[in-house]
């Protein structure tokens, strides 16, 4: 251990500080990339031994997800409610906490922010707008709290509470979309009383993309600013770390647990709102779309990190997006998307054990070889 | 006629009913994480491989025309699931509870992709016994017409209670999930052990899926499972690690999911989808009110990394 301790003074003699800092950086871009490739590679054969063409299928993945302008819009759609489900992965992760109930968030988010669009009627559209999101984000921000506040004072493991509030949310919200909010025009699929026209999320001009991915996008850049840059968020890392360690410090690590699982809730329950007032337009079963599971798979595909879900959900959003030429052009079941991400997710989780292990990504050990 | 007209009393027995019908699956997947979870390792994708489990077996049912080939060729995919689990946690830095949900990805996916040729035709159902031969109320005799995987899973988990005290196996398995050192110290390998935890375990799940698709619903369809692998590890965490504990929670569990439908049975609409919520609610009051700050688990293995 010594050796390491000195290191670095005498290798910087030797070797220029830019290859060392691109060095240091490398390895959490190297690694992912070549378990995606890897994964690709597992995924191939998988298709081969079938008697496909693996060559065909990556090359439809690549026109239907992200090869024209069609396709890139298709995509983006598609990772914008994957940017804020992931973050409410991201954020209680970095208190060590595995909240994988997001989905329940989602859908209660949603169904407040019709009920409050419904209840709003007649008001200023930009004023109801916000209103929506905001009982969007307390409804999700109350049910992810609760989980946090389970944790930090019942030593409730949130984990299975995360998920048992997700199927609890779901039939929370089946009994108010089929009772007291649906529409009764509604009759094959019970909904909530259509948002006025005036009320709906647009798209950004000149694309066929809602606002929505802007908000997913703006919420990751302010969740990194938020854990790298501020005390709260170096406080939060701590108590990652080791809870008694920041309790000596005098942290108020409850009031934290609780805070950052509110906001992660918080951004689920903004994705509900946003999937209610940009594509359904109404509150009803489509809401439960599994949004929150996928957001499990970006979060620990970006290793936690908000900045690395927004390459991360893009590049999902495009797999997803490509499911349904494949399913044509190919004759192949629409899980097959499943199966590679289910195959992506494995290796890219499993290419976690070779962090640390090379020495190329490490200056301090360069010595030792030159 | 009268004897058929059991009235109100239709809700307890139809509760009974489902609660040994519903149960099955919860039996099998709990009595399976509990052998992985006492080894010190958490498997959350046992939903994936329930799932893939109720897809071979219904597939192998409809091509040979046995269904209990199809159990034997569902439980021999649950073990490969399990051990691939097994397998991949014990690398250093690998997170068991991230790779369990990958796999729940994984295995329904795959489940679904080979599965759908099989959405349409139908596959022989495993046989049940009637128990209720003894009475007239067709209530009753519905109600007692118990399958036989129902009575394999009371047995299992008589036994694995026995043995988890009284064998060498359940003694490794047990010190494994206790301590790793303690465990090294005797000159065993935990990560053999847990593998081999890990794949029985799946094994077992494979076996509730195949109850799924082979007996009740009784078909295979994508939405097969409503979260049974899931919701099993809740159980076991509620039953503390205590087979015969996984069988009562398990007939809980099913009891109040057939809440639901037993009171609509009777005219209670109200809130019917709330009622659907019943076994979560239940185990999350569980839940809440047996843990308290400070102390771990009572019976948590101590290597488990949920418990920790």
């Amino acid at each position: 251990m010594t050796d390491v301790a000195v290191t670095p003074s005498a290798s910087s003699a030797r070797f220029p500080p830019a290859l060392e800092w691109i060095a240091r950086r490398a390895e959490g871009f190297v690694i992912p990339v070549v378990a995606i490739i890897v994964g690709m590679a597992i995924f191939s054969v998988f298709i081969a031994l079938l008697g496909k063409s693996p060559a065909q299928l990556f090359d439809l993945m690549w026109r239907g997800g992200f090869g024209s302008w069609f396709s890139l819009q298709n995509m983006l759609s598609r990772a914008a409610p994957l940017l804020l489900a992931a973050l409410c992965v991201a954020l209680p992760a970095r208190l060590g906490l595995v909240v994988i109930g997001g989905e329940g968030a989602i859908v209660l988010g949603g169904v407040a922010a019709a009920a409050a669009g419904v209840w709003l009627d007649g008001a200023p559209s930009l004023l109801v707008i916000l209103l929506m999101a905001i009982a969007g984000m307390v409804a999700g921000g109350i049910w992810i709290g609760a989980v946090g506040a389970l944790r930090h004072y019942r030593a409730v493991n949130e984990t299975i509470s995360s998920l048992l509030m997700a199927y609890i949310a779901i039939a929370l919200m089946n009994q108010l979309v089929e009772g007291p909010l649906r529409d009764p025009a509604s009759l094959n699929k019970p909904s909530t009383h259509p948002l006025g026209e005036a009320y709906r999320i647009e798209n950004i001009p000149g694309m066929d993309v809602h606002w929505g991915l802007v908000v997913g996008v703006v919420a990751c850049i302010l969740s990194w600013i938020l854990i790298e840059k501020t005390r709260w968020g170096f406080a939060a890392r701590i108590a990652g770390g080791n809870v008694r360690a920041a309790q000596v410090q005098g942290l108020a690590v409850g009031p934290l647990i609780v805070g950052f699982c509110a906001l992660a809730g918080a951004f689920a329950g903004l994705a509900g709102m946003i999937e209610v007032a940009a594509v359904q337009g109404n509150a009803n079963g489509s809401l439960v779309a599994g949004y929150g599971y996928a957001g499990i798979l970006v979060a620990f595909l970006a290793r936690q990190n908000p900045l690395a879900i927004i390459p991360v959900a893009v590049l999902l959003g495009g797999i997803d997006a490509s499911g349904g030429l494949i399913q044509r052009r190919m004759d192949m079941p629409d899980a097959t998307v499943l199966v590679l991400q289910g195959v992506l997710f494995i290796v890219i989780l499993f290419s976690e054990t070779f962090y640390g292990r090379f020495k190329i990504f490490n200056p301090d050990l360069w010595k030792r070889s030159a | 006629m009268e004897s058929t007209d059991i009235g109100l009393w239709g809700v307890p027995l139809a509760i009974l009913g489902g609660a040994i019908r519903v149960s099955t699956p919860f039996i099998f997947v709990s009595l399976g994480e509990t052998i992985t979870e006492r080894s010190g390792r958490i498997n959350l994708g046992l939903e994936g491989i329930l799932v893939f489990g109720a897809m071979t077996a219904y597939a192998v049912a409809v091509m040979t025309g046995s269904p209990w080939l199809g159990v034997l060729a569902a439980s021999a995919t649950g073990a490969c699931f399990g051990l691939f689990h097994g397998w991949i946690c014990k690398f250093p830095k690998v997170n068991d509870i991230a790779i369990g949900i990958a796999l729940m990805l994984f295995g329904s996916g795959l489940a679904f992709f080979f599965g759908k040729p099989f959405i349409q035709p139908s596959a022989p159902d495993l046989p049940a016994i009637p128990l209720g031969w003894w009475s007239d109320v067709p209530q009753v005799q519905a109600a007692l017409n118990i399958n036989v995987l129902f009575i394999v899973g009371a047995a299992l988990a008589v036994f694995l209670w026995w043995a988890f005290r009284n064998t060498r196996a359940g003694l490794i398995v047990r010190v494994v999930g206790d301590s790793s050192d303690a465990a090294r110290a005797m000159g065993l390998n935990p990560d053999t052990v847990r593998l081999l935890s890990t794949g029985v375990g799946g094994a077992l799940a494979a076996i509730g899926g195949a109850y799924l698709s082979l007996y009740y619903p009784g078909s295979w369809s994508e939405g097969v499972s409503s979260g049974q692998g899931l919701m099993a590890v809740a159980l076991v965490i509620f039953a503390r690690w205590n087979p015969i504990g996984c069988f009562a929670a398990a007939l809980l569990f099913g009891g109040a999911g057939a809440l639901g439908p037993a009171l609509q049975s009777v005219g209670v609409t109200q809130g019917y989808y709330l009622f659907y919520a019943a076994p979560y609610i239940l185990t999350l009051v569980i839940m809440i009110m047996t843990s308290s700050p400070g102390r771990s688990l009572a019976g948590a293995p101590g290597e488990l990394s949920i418990t920790k």
